[in-house]
C-alpha cells in the first residue's frame, strides 16, 4: 500500500497508485442499483403502498399463514436434518481415507450444479408410490411424495452442500494436538468430541444451518413437483406468490413476498446474534 | 488401499492414535451411514434421470430431443446464458477490482449487497421485475406505449437470470484478488504500464483460474434457473420456454421420457460442471480463493 502523509479529517478512500477506482466502482454501483436495488425497492414500495389494513388482511389470510408455516417449518426440519448428516459427511470426508473419496467429495456439490427442476422431477419419480424408494416405504405406511414430508426430502437435497461446505474447512483446520492433549488428560472419545471438538465447530454448523434454512425457505423448483401443492397442506409460500401472480392479484403476491423477505432477514439477524454469542462463549 | 500414511487403516493402533480417532467398528458404522445417505440423496436422483430418459430406448430419447419445441428451448437457454454470464463477468471483475484493490468507506456494506440475491427466493427475484415491467407495473404503461416488450420475452428472462446469478463471479474474485494484494500491479505501473495493460497482462493472468471457476458456477445456475425465470417467462412454447421450464411442461403433460430427456441434458451439464470444478480445485487449488461452495 502507498504511504501517504497522514491527513486530518474524513476520507472516502485511502490514496492508491492503482487506477480505475472511479470507473470500476461507478460501474459496479450502477449495475447493482439497476439490477438489484431498484427492483427490490420497487417490491418494498409496492407493499408499503398497500396500506396497513390491506396488508394485514393478506398477511392474516389463513392460506397465507399456512403457506408461510409450511415453508418455514419444512425448511427448518430439513436444515436440522442437514446439520446432522452434513456434519457427519464432512467428518467422514475430512477424517477418514477411503478409495473414491475425491469423487464422493465432488458429488456433495451436485445439488448446487443440478437445476432444481431436474432435482424436483427426479425426487418425485423416486418417492412416488411406484418409485424405487416410494415402493419400499409404502408397506411401512409412509407416504413421501405429494405430502409435506416430500417437501422436506427436496429441501434436504437442496441444503446438504451448504452445511458440508461450511463445516468441512473448519474441520480441516482443527489442530490434532488439542485432541491429543485431551486424550492424554484422560478424556474419553465422546468427551473429546462433545467438549473439545464441537464447540470449535458450532459457529460453522450454525452458519451452515442458516444458509440451508434460508435457501430452503425460498426454494421453489425442486419442491413444487414433489409437494402435491394442496392449499393449506402442502403449498409453499413461493408457490402461493406464483398463484397470486397468475390470478393478477399483484397486491397479495407483493405482500407475501415482503413478509417472506422480512422473516428471512429476521432469521438471519437472529442467527448472527446466536453466532456472536457462541463465538463469545466458545471463543 | 495400501497407503502407509493412512492411520485409520493401519492394522495396529497404538493407544495414542486410537484415542484421537474412532474405533474401527465406529468408523465403519459412520462411513456406512454417510454412504447410504449420499447414495439415496445424491446418486439415486442422478441415476433415475438417465434411467427414465432412456426408458423407451435410445430412439425415443433422440426423437424427443429432436422435437421442435425442445430444440427452441435449448436455443433459448444457450442464448440467455450467452448474454447474462458475460454481463456478470464484467460486473464481477469490475466489482472485484474496486473492492479488492482499494480501501474505501462502506466496502463491507457493498460486499454484503452483492451477496443479497443469494438470500432472496428465486420467485421473488422474478416477481420484482413483474412489479416493475408488468401491465400493472411501475413502468408498464410507458413500455406499452413505446411497444417495448420486456416481460414474457427474452429481455425479462435475461434480467431474472442476471439477478439470480449476480454474485457468482464477484464472490469468487474478491477474496482471491484481496489475497494476492496490489504488489504485482504496483510493480507493473511503476515500470510504465498503463491501467489497462496492468489489468490485461498482470491481474487477469493472476486470477484466470478463479475467474473460470466463478464463470463455471455462474453458467450452471444461469442455464438451470427455474423459479425466477418461470415467473417472468409467460411459458410460451417455442418462444419463451427455457430448458428447465420445458422440463416442467413436458412432465405435467405426463411425457416422462420427453421431460427426462431434456433433464438428462441439464444433468449432463451439471456433471461436466462438477468435473471441471473438481479438476480446477485439484490443479489450481492453491491459486483459487479459499471460498468453496455455492
Amino acid at each position: 500500500m502507498t504511504t501517504a502523509p497522514a491527513q486530518a479529517g474524513w476520507r472516502f478512500r485511502q490514496p492508491s497508485v492503482i487506477p480505475g477506482f472511479g470507473l470500476t466502482l461507478g460501474f459496479s454501483l450502477a449495475y447493482l442499483t439497476l439490477i438489484i436495488l431498484i427492483p427490490l425497492s420497487g417490491l418494498i414500495w409496492r407493499s408499503a403502498a398497500l396500506g396497513w389494513t390491506d396488508f394485514w388482511a393478506i398477511a392474516t389470510d389463513r392460506r397465507t399463514i399456512n403457506a408461510l408455516r409450511i415453508s418455514f417449518g419444512t425448511a427448518f426440519i430439513a436444515a436440522a436434518v442437514n446439520v446432522v448428516f452434513g456434519t457427519l459427511v464432512a467428518w467422514v470426508l475430512v477424517r477418514y481415507r477411503f478409495p473414491g473419496r475425491r469423487i464422493v467429495d465432488a458429488m456433495v456439490d451436485l445439488p448446487f450444479a443440478l437445476p432444481t427442476a431436474v432435482a424436483g422431477i427426479a425426487l418425485t419419480t423416486l418417492y412416488a408410490p411406484n418409485g424405487w424408494i416410494g415402493k419400499l416405504l409404502m408397506p411401512l405406511g409412509l407416504k413421501v411424495a405429494y405430502t409435506p414430508l416430500g417437501i422436506v426430502i427436496a429441501l434436504v437435497f437442496i441444503g446438504l452442500p451448504f452445511v458440508v461446505r461450511t463445516v468441512q474447512p473448519i474441520m480441516e483446520e482443527i489442530d490434532k494436538e488439542v485432541e491429543e492433549a485431551a486424550a492424554t488428560l484422560g478424556a474419553s472419545r465422546f468427551q473429546i468430541i462433545t467438549r473439545v471438538l464441537f464447540p470449535g465447530l458450532a459457529p460453522a454448523i450454525i452458519t451452515g444451518f442458516s444458509l440451508a434454512f434460508a435457501r430452503g425457505v425460498g426454494e421453489y423448483g425442486s419442491v413444487i413437483f414433489i409437494a402435491g401443492n394442496l392449499p393449506y397442506k402442502s403449498e409453499i409460500a413461493p408457490l402461493l406468490i406464483v398463484i397470486r401472480l397468475e390470478e393478477y392479484n399483484y397486491p397479495a403476491a407483493t405482500a407475501i413476498a415482503a413478509i417472506m423477505l422480512a422473516l428471512s432477514f429476521l432469521m438471519l439477524l437472529i442467527v448472527n446474534l446466536v453466532q456472536t454469542w457462541s463465538r463469545k462463549r466458545y471463543g | 488401499m495400501a497407503d502407509p500414511e493412512i492411520k485409520s487403516w493401519e492394522p495396529h493402533h497404538d493407544s495414542k492414535s486410537a484415542a484421537v480417532t474412532e474405533s474401527r467398528p465406529a468408523q465403519a458404522v459412520l462411513m456406512a451411514i454417510v454412504f447410504v445417505f449420499l447414495a439415496v440423496f445424491l446418486l439415486l436422483p442422478l441415476i433415475i434421470v438417465f434411467k427414465e430418459a432412456f426408458a423407451k430406448g435410445i430412439g425415443t430419447y433422440l426423437q424427443s430431443l429432436g422435437d421442435a419445441d425442445t430444440r427452441s428451448a435449448i436455443r433459448l437457454t444457450l442464448l440467455v446464458a450467452a448474454i447474462s454470464v458475460p454481463l456478470n463477468i464484467v460486473f464481477g471483475i469490475s466489482a472485484a477490482w474496486a473492492i479488492a484493490k482499494f480501501e474505501f468507506k462502506g466496502k463491507a456494506f457493498l460486499t454484503t449487497l452483492i451477496d443479497l440475491p443469494f438470500s432472496v427466493s428465486p420467485v421473488i427475484s422474478g416477481l420484482v421485475y413483474v412489479l416493475l415491467f408488468g401491465a400493472q407495473g411501475l413502468l408498464g404503461e410507458w413500455l406499452k406505449g413505446h411497444g417495448i416488450q420486456i416481460l414474457f420475452a427474452v429481455p425479462g428472462i435475461v434480467l431474472a437470470t442476471v439477478f439470480v446469478t449476480f454474485p457468482f463471479v464477484a464472490r469468487e474474485l474478491i477474496p482471491l484478488m484481496q489475497e494476492q494484494g496490489n504488489g504485482d500491479e504496483e510493480a507493473a505501473l511503476s515500470l510504465g504500464a498503463n491501467g489497462w495493460q496492468t489489468f490485461w497482462y498482470v491481474t487477469l493472468p493472476n486470477v484466470k483460474w478463479g475467474l473460470l471457476y466463478g464463470v463455471l458456477l455462474c453458467n450452471a445456475r444461469a442455464m438451470g434457473e427455474f423459479g425466477a425465470v418461470s415467473v417472468v417467462s409467460g411459458h410460451i412454447r417455442g418462444l419463451t420456454n427455457t430448458m428447465p421450464l420445458h422440463v416442467e411442461i413436458l412432465y405435467n403433460e405426463y411425457n416422462a421420457v420427453g421431460a427426462f430427456a431434456v433433464a438428462s441434458l441439464l444433468a449432463g451439464l451439471a456433471l461436466v460442471t462438477l468435473v471441471l470444478k473438481t479438476l480446477l480445485e485439484m490443479r489450481y487449488g492453491a491459486e483459487l480463493a479459499a471460498t468453496r461452495g455455492h
